[in-house]
């Protein structure tokens, strides 16, 4: 090859990396994650975020029903989510609520401000409306007994309540209520807040706890009893925005405050109602309020939320590809790990019980408490949110079965068929290779079983935190009372589940010796 | 072949074994015999570095035991238990040729030499590939000696190798094992209660009471003088049928 056409061919490939490397500027988008909890009003808010955001020219991804208040913060302070929508309330019981132990009590919102401000997160004006407990009752009941005030209760003990068992145990529920307020009622039904409605209309209850912006309120025609003596605190939506957002992309930052004073209860109400009970795509409702409400043009899809079968097929399709990928790679990981710790525990017994008190203890924490303390430590690589801690999670769900069944497994060998391996001359390294693992492997591969059975069941929480699996169609579904959706996710976990353990009942005769039989 | 030099050993605050020295001559069949608790086993254990001794040196063809030797010495001695001690996931020839498997044998020598053993213990040759669990206790038995025998070790080590076999099985068994013995010129321990058996297998016998050799010599010796009121009980104990039916008066 003569230098010339060494140097054209160096050239050729610079000038291709520089094509590579060199991205036209409408591609260079400012990217832009915006949260939401598992239920519907967070979700419309999370969508209406997006749609600020993206009509700003960002890049949006919406990491939409995750776990819970605490996913979510950590998900904001370590900069997985860039914003989403919480409650006054909320922030001052659970976000704030070290903080407020040690420091002054906080007392006005700008409190709230300055103290989130220390934790480099912006929290903005209120959205409009104020979501908060409430006690309700049929309108033509109420009217009846002459009830407007939640004071007029006192004259009524025969009254029966519905709670949720939430309301039951909260510091701002049922008891601190019933003190404050002086309220003879000892019948409480703890019931699901969906079934409370229908108990309402039934007449089986006749008070129910409510948020006041449930869209129910409306559909049922229920009179929300006055707090005359201002027991319940106040749940105001913000937008919990980190600092550096409005740094990095002023404009965006900018446009997604649009929504400050933007919604009344009512208009959050309908919002609801049309998800909830007209069943429409939460994207749609919030751009379609924008749209109207800010004259905005958003171009917005109208598909429906009922999919046809393909659809379906190929959404459980993807959902058992994501599970799959949370069991696989957790189980992948855990089997070369606790085997041999079950090995050690087996041969020191001091040893062994550290280690099987210790993997004892891991299963007993529920699976939220896990991610909460597995999430910051994905955090530090950028992976806070999506399939890390999920797999962390249950890798760790996994060890206790697997060593248990190492352990149990080679704690059962007869001391006879030990000595006798070891008096034929085999060093401790053949010894558990040739004799003890072989004969230990039937324990071995029931712990294995169990932790696939454990982990393809566990393996729903992934959709807590953005991980997807058959979790997230059970998620939904529950939030929208939608049970086909249920269905989707819960009918292929436990096909799976079937699969796993017939899968190792075929396996287990292949590679077990028929002399263990 | 070996040699004890005031070897002892205790369990906690149980001395099972008092300071003992002893030798086994090379090409011998010494049998170890006494009451349960006696120290008989505890002393073949020892002999097979299964235990190691609280105070004195055991020393196996000159050369004095240690955890480091012990490996190497063991492929040298076969050990022999109850019931054979199978291993149940390895089929009857597996078994006998695991550890010649393991020293790197080609699979060839491996079964010439199974084959050679199952003749020389007469265990019919399907047998081999079968399970342990799917045999009788009598030929367990057998595979569990030809297992012993593999690497033709010079010594061969056996605890109650009869102890779980019916009379008819024990009685073939016994004549087969000690052919063998002879006709292979074993130096062998083998560790019993049974007096017919200590009898049959010993060119010497030795007995242990709470721990310590009471008294060693040929059986008949034992029977004829005892050495003191222990040796006279234990072999008064062996009833025979005969003796024990009571008279008819008449």
């Amino acid at each position: 090859m003569s230098i010339r056409t060494c140097v054209i061919i160096v050239l050729a490939l610079g000038v291709v990396a520089c094509e590579a490397s060199h991205t036209p500027a409408w591609a260079q988008k400012v990217k832009v994650a915006v949260g939401s909890k598992a239920f519907t009003e967070s979700v419309i808010l999370g969508e209406m975020l997006s749609h600020l955001a993206t009509d700003a020219g960002a890049d949006v991804d919406h990491r939409a029903e995750l776990g819970g208040t605490q996913i979510l913060w950590q998900a904001l302070v370590t900069g997985e989510i860039d914003a989403y929508v919480d409650y006054t309330g909320t922030i001052r019981e659970e976000i704030l609520a070290d903080s407020a132990r040690q420091e002054p009590a906080i007392e006005s919102e700008s409190d709230m401000r300055a103290m989130l401000r220390q934790k480099e997160v912006l929290m903005s004006e209120r959205v409009g409306f104020n979501n908060t407990y409430a006690l309700g009752m049929r309108r033509s009941v109420a009217g009846k007994l002459g009830i407007e005030k939640i004071s007029d209760l006192r004259r009524h003990p025969q009254l029966e309540l519905g709670f949720s068992d939430e309301f039951v145990e909260r510091s701002d529920g049922w008891r601190p209520l019933k003190n404050k307020y002086g309220l003879p009622q000892t019948r409480i039904k703890v019931m699901d807040h969906n079934l409370a409605y229908r108990g309402l209309e039934k007449d089986s209850i006749q008070v129910a706890d409510l948020y006041t912006t449930d869209p129910e309120i409306k559909y049922y025609d229920l009179f929300v009893l006055e707090d005359d003596r201002g027991f319940f605190p106040v749940y105001y939506a913000v937008v919990l925005m980190r600092e550096d957002l409005p740094r990095r992309a002023p404009q965006i930052a900018e446009a997604m405050l649009k929504i400050e004073g933007l919604i009344t209860p009512e208009e959050m109400s309908s919002m609801s109602a049309r998800v909830r009970l007209d069943r429409r795509q939460e994207k749609l409702v919030a751009g379609e309020f924008l749209n109207s409400k800010l004259s905005m043009s958003l171009a917005l899809p109208q598909e429906g939320r009922w999919a046809g079968f393909n659809e379906v097929i190929q959404r459980v399709l993807a959902t058992t590809w994501e599970h799959l990928f949370l069991v696989l790679i957790s189980l992948g990981l855990a089997i070369p790990t606790a085997i041999p710790l079950g090995i050690l525990a087996a041969r020191n017994e001091a040893i062994g019980q550290t280690i099987l008190g210790v993997v004892g203890v891991i299963q007993t924490l529920p699976s939220m408490a896990l991610l909460v303390f597995v999430m910051p430590l994905f955090a530090l690589v950028g992976m806070g949110i999506g399939p890390a801690p999920a797999i962390m999670a249950l890798f760790l769900y996994s060890l206790l079965p697997i060593v248990r069944g190492t352990y149990t497994g080679l704690k059962q060998i007869p001391a006879a068929i030990r000595e006798s391996a070891e008096v034929l001359g085999l060093d401790p390294k053949a010894r558990l290779k040739l004799v003890e693992l072989p004969l230990a492997l039937p324990s071995i591969l029931s712990g294995i079983k169990t932790a696939a059975v454990i982990n393809v069941g566990t393996a729903t929480i992934g959709a807590l935190i953005g991980a997807g699996g058959y979790g997230s169609p059970i998620l939904t579904g529950i939030r929208l009372n939608d049970p086909s959706l249920i269905l989707q996710g819960a009918v292929p976990a436990a096909v799976l589940a079937l699969a796993v353990q017939y899968g190792f009942g075929i396996a287990e005769k292949r590679i077990v010796s028929p002399g263990l039989n | 072949m070996f040699r004890l030099d005031s070897v002892s050993k205790s369990f906690g605050t149980q001395t099972v074994l008092q300071p003992t020295s002893i030798e086994f001559q090379a090409g011998k069949s010494t049998v170890l015999i006494g009451p349960s608790g006696c120290g008989k086993s505890t002393l073949l254990r020892l002999l097979a570095g299964l235990l190691t001794p609280d105070s004195g040196r055991v020393h196996f063809e000159g050369v004095e035991m240690n955890p480091k030797n012990i490996v190497q010495m063991r492929h040298r001695m076969g050990y022999v238990i109850q019931d054979g001690g199978l291993f149940p996931h390895l089929t009857c020839a597996q078994n006998v040729g695991l550890m010649a498997a393991h020293l790197g044998w080609n699979s060839h020598r491996i079964r010439n030499r199974i084959e050679e053993l199952s003749d020389l213990t007469r265990l019919p040759r399907p047998a081999l590939d079968r399970y342990p669990a799917q045999i009788s206790g009598g030929q367990r038995q057998r595979v569990g000696i030809m297992r012993a025998l593999m690497l033709d070790p010079p010594v061969m080590l056996l605890d109650e190798p009869m102890g779980a076999l019916d009379p008819l099985v024990r009685y073939d068994l016994q004549e087969d094992l000690l052919k063998i013995f002879r006709g292979l010129g074993k130096t062998a321990i083998t560790v019993t209660h049974d007096m017919g058996e200590a009898g049959f297998f010993g060119d010497h016998v030795i007995m242990l009471g709470e721990g310590r050799i009471v008294q060693q010599g040929k059986l008949d010796e034992m029977i004829i003088s005892p050495a003191n009121e222990f040796v006279t009980r234990f072999v008064n104990a062996q009833r025979l049928p005969a003796l024990s039916r009571p008279k008819e008066s008449a």
